[in-house]
């Protein structure tokens, strides 16, 4: 897409309203986009700081550091921060400074909205964190809350886990409702459908599917609240429930979740790969409906997750065959990233770095998906470290990476400035080689038998949980050299050209760099 | 804010309970599912049929297990834990339980068949897990099932898993225990 600004004229509108009323009354789409990001980067810190936790227990067998109950409860909220708190919010605060950009709107098609989206964020896991002090501890019974651990023998803080659920469902559709709104009739014209940019394209599918399934969620909770304190049985089997239909409904909710946090990853890798390959995208129309298809067929496969609960053996065989059906589009994006990098002329830039080793790591995760899905073979691995290895593969050097890509890519757009080139590299390479080191290991003794969610484990494990613990450390390590790089970034540095990077195609790079405060007051004229 | 916009938000607000409600909507949803489809391997009441008894029956061997929900105190036990039978035959098994407490109780017991497609082939006429058990303090009994497996049953299979779980359901007592009134009819 190429695209001509007459002139910037518009420019000089107004800036941005001074000191703290600033942040807490805005309702630009910037300003807000900030925001997620700065706050999804302090709940990556938060549950960065409980992995170390979980991983310093795990560095000898034995019990060393925490009490299995507090352990119970790391492992608990590292997982619901890093997804409700960590990557979710982050993908939230990439769309709301790029998709007005990318399509030639002037902000969010509902601006009072998204900054009420954003700010009761705060608050959901405000009291989330909160009942870490309370009596009977913060909620233990991991990140996939099944009943009846999390209703009959859950710790009283569980009604604070549903609140906190709640909002963050609420913020969580508010956010999507205003995404597909301002996609759907904000788009300058010539903008088609079949015109917008990929990571548009990738956030449009990921709306629809918050949408569809948060509200589920929501729901879920419900249950769970209505259960503990309202006496009804929906899990309780004594009363006439069923503990197996709360993992129905929850994985009904969770499995469009892990696509939630991988597609607009998918949007981000194909702009990244196309401007330092220096070539146009290849396949663009199959990058659109790989990730359709992907978002349809993900209604269809949450039994995956339960395979070892007593299902049908014909229910076994089509949640398999449905899953395997999802490598497909998968690997045709896959596929069509390697076309785009074939005879570009690629330089490997930080952000190329990383798009580079999201492919090549999240196709590894998605491989062992696939030995996942195989039902026989499940009961093998089910509930074992080889889970933990393949879904830390894709959402960490899957969905983080990405954002850490985005972050690189756009940031000299965002601030002005460039970034340390030397420093970025750095922080990659020790991200790459921490990631690595800690979760490639975790195949072997998933594989070996040990199992997940445990303060201890048996001597066989020992040397694979110790090489673990110590990429663990360099990863979190590295983290705060990526803070650093990021402040220093906004602090000063290159100033940027606006196109900033030779091979950038697409709206937001014929805008002025910073942004201005105001952008496509006026739509622009696309050829 | 332009009419266009206007209708996608509409659209999108009325998909967000419409959502909720669905989630909710899944509790009965799995129900109707496995009921039509039969895939959930449950056993239902059937009448006496000439055409199941056979003289040809193969060796089986049907394995009981009871198990007692939490904080249930009864003693639920089958009188054999195995029984050798051939297809195409009635026959009749016990469990013994006894109320342990100083109070009246209301008991239930919610059965399950493994492999789960043996189920099919597996018949009762009778069972205690179609009914309520009511016993007094200290009283006890013997609950029979009257069973027969149909000789279309897998060849495969060489034995049967017939499982039971027993819960204290004296406070729910009123209304009979939801997802099995439902099961019980047929």
């Amino acid at each position: 897409m190429s695209a001509v600004i007459e002139n910037h004229h518009d420019d000089h509108h107004h800036g941005p309203a001074k000191g703290l009323t600033r942040w807490l009354y805005t309702t630009n789409h910037k300003d807000i986009g900030t925001l997620y990001l700065w706050f999804s980067f302090a709940m990556f810190l938060i549950g960065g700081a409980m992995a170390m936790v979980i991983r310093a227990e795990l560095f000898q067998p034995g019990m060393q550091i925490v009490e299995p109950e507090f352990y119970n409860q790391m492992i608990t909220l590292h997982g619901l921060i890093m997804i409700f708190g960590g990557v979710m919010p982050a993908f939230v605060g990439l769309a709301n400074w790029l998709v007005p950009m990318m399509i030639g709107a002037p902000d969010m098609a509902l601006p009072r909205m998204n900054n009420l989206s954003f700010w009761i964020l705060p608050f959901a896991f405000f009291i989330l964190l909160s009942s870490l002090f309370m009596e009977g501890g913060a909620p233990n019974f991991g990140w996939t809350f099944y009943a009846p651990l999390s209703t009959t023998y859950a710790p009283p803080s569980v009604t604070f886990f549903i609140f906190s659920v709640h909002i963050m469902g609420a913020s969580s559709i508010m956010g999507a409702i205003n995404v597909v709104v301002t996609i759907m009739n904000m788009r300058a014209p010539g903008v088609g459908l079949m015109k917008m940019p990929l990571f548009v394209w990738s956030w449009l599918i990921t709306a629809y599917l918050l949408i569809a399934v948060m509200p589920v969620l929501a729901g879920a909770v419900t249950m769970m609240l209505m259960d503990i304190h309202f006496g009804t049985s929906f899990f309780n089997a004594a009363g006439g429930g069923d503990p197996v239909l709360f993992q129905h409904i929850f994985w009904f909710f969770g499995h469009p979740e892990v696509y939630i946090m991988i597609l607009p990853a998918f949007g981000i890798v194909s702009h990244i790969i196309e401007t330092f390959s220096r070539k146009q995208l290849f396949g663009y129309s199959s990058m659109v409906w790989a990730m359709l298809s992907i978002a349809i067929l993900s209604f269809v496969v949450w039994a995956h997750h339960m395979f070892t609960v007593g299902l049908p053996l014909a229910a076994e065989l089509f949640f398999m065959w449905a899953t395997m059906l999802i490598a497909v589009p998968t690997g045709v994006k896959v596929f069509n990233w390697i076309a785009t990098m074939f005879r570009g002329s690629i330089t490997f830039e930080t952000p190329m770095l990383f798009a580079c080793a999201f492919v090549v790591l999240f196709t590894m995760g998605g491989f062992s998906g696939l030995m996942l899905a195989i039902t026989p073979a499940d009961f093998q691995y089910h509930d074992t470290y080889f889970v933990v290895a393949h879904f830390h593969y894709v959402l960490v050097p899957g969905a983080i990476f990405s954002i850490m890509a985005a972050v690189y890519y756009w940031i000299p757009k965002w601030c002005g400035n460039m970034y340390d080139e030397r420093l970025g590299k750095l922080h990659f390479w020790l991200s790459f080689i921490g990631v690595n080191v800690t979760f490639f290991p975790q195949h072997f003794i998933g594989l070996a038998g040990m199992p997940r969610r445990y303060p201890d484990y048996a001597l066989q494990f020992a040397d694979w949980n110790m090489v673990s613990t110590v990429g663990a450390f360099l990863f979190g390590v590295s983290q705060i050299l990526f803070l650093f790089i990021v402040v220093k970034t906004v602090m000063g540095g290159k100033k940027a050209t606006d196109q900033v990077w030779e091979g950038a195609r697409g709206l937001e790079w014929t805008v002025a760099s910073p942004a201005p405060y105001h952008t496509f007051t006026t739509p622009p004229k696309i050829d | 804010m332009n009419s266009d916009a206007k209708k996608t938000l509409k659209k999108l607000l009325i998909a967000v309970p419409l959502m909720f409600a669905f989630g909710f909507a899944l509790v009965p949803l799995y129900d109707v599912f496995c009921e039509v489809t039969g895939i959930n391997g449950k056993v239902f009441q059937s009448d006496y049929e000439d055409e199941l008894l056979t003289d040809d029956g193969r060796p089986l061997a049907v394995q009981f297990i009871s198990t007692n929900n939490e904080n249930m105190p009864w003693v639920f036990e089958p009188s054999e834990k195995v029984m050798k039978i051939s297809t195409g035959e009635y026959y009749t098994a016990t469990f013994y339980v006894k109320n342990t407490t100083n109070k009246k109780m209301v008991a239930q017991a919610v059965p399950s068949v493994a492999p789960s497609n043996a189920a099919a082939h597996l018949k009762k006429l009778e069972c205690f897990c179609f009914e309520q058990q009511e016993l007094m303090p200290g009283e006890e009994a013997l609950l029979p099932v009257k069973l027969l497996v149909s000789n279309e049953l897998p060849k495969n299979i060489k034995n049967i898993i017939m499982s039971y779980t027993i819960f204290d359901i004296t406070d729910y007592n009123d209304e009979p225990m939801a997802g099995h009134e439902m099961n019980m009819e047929h």
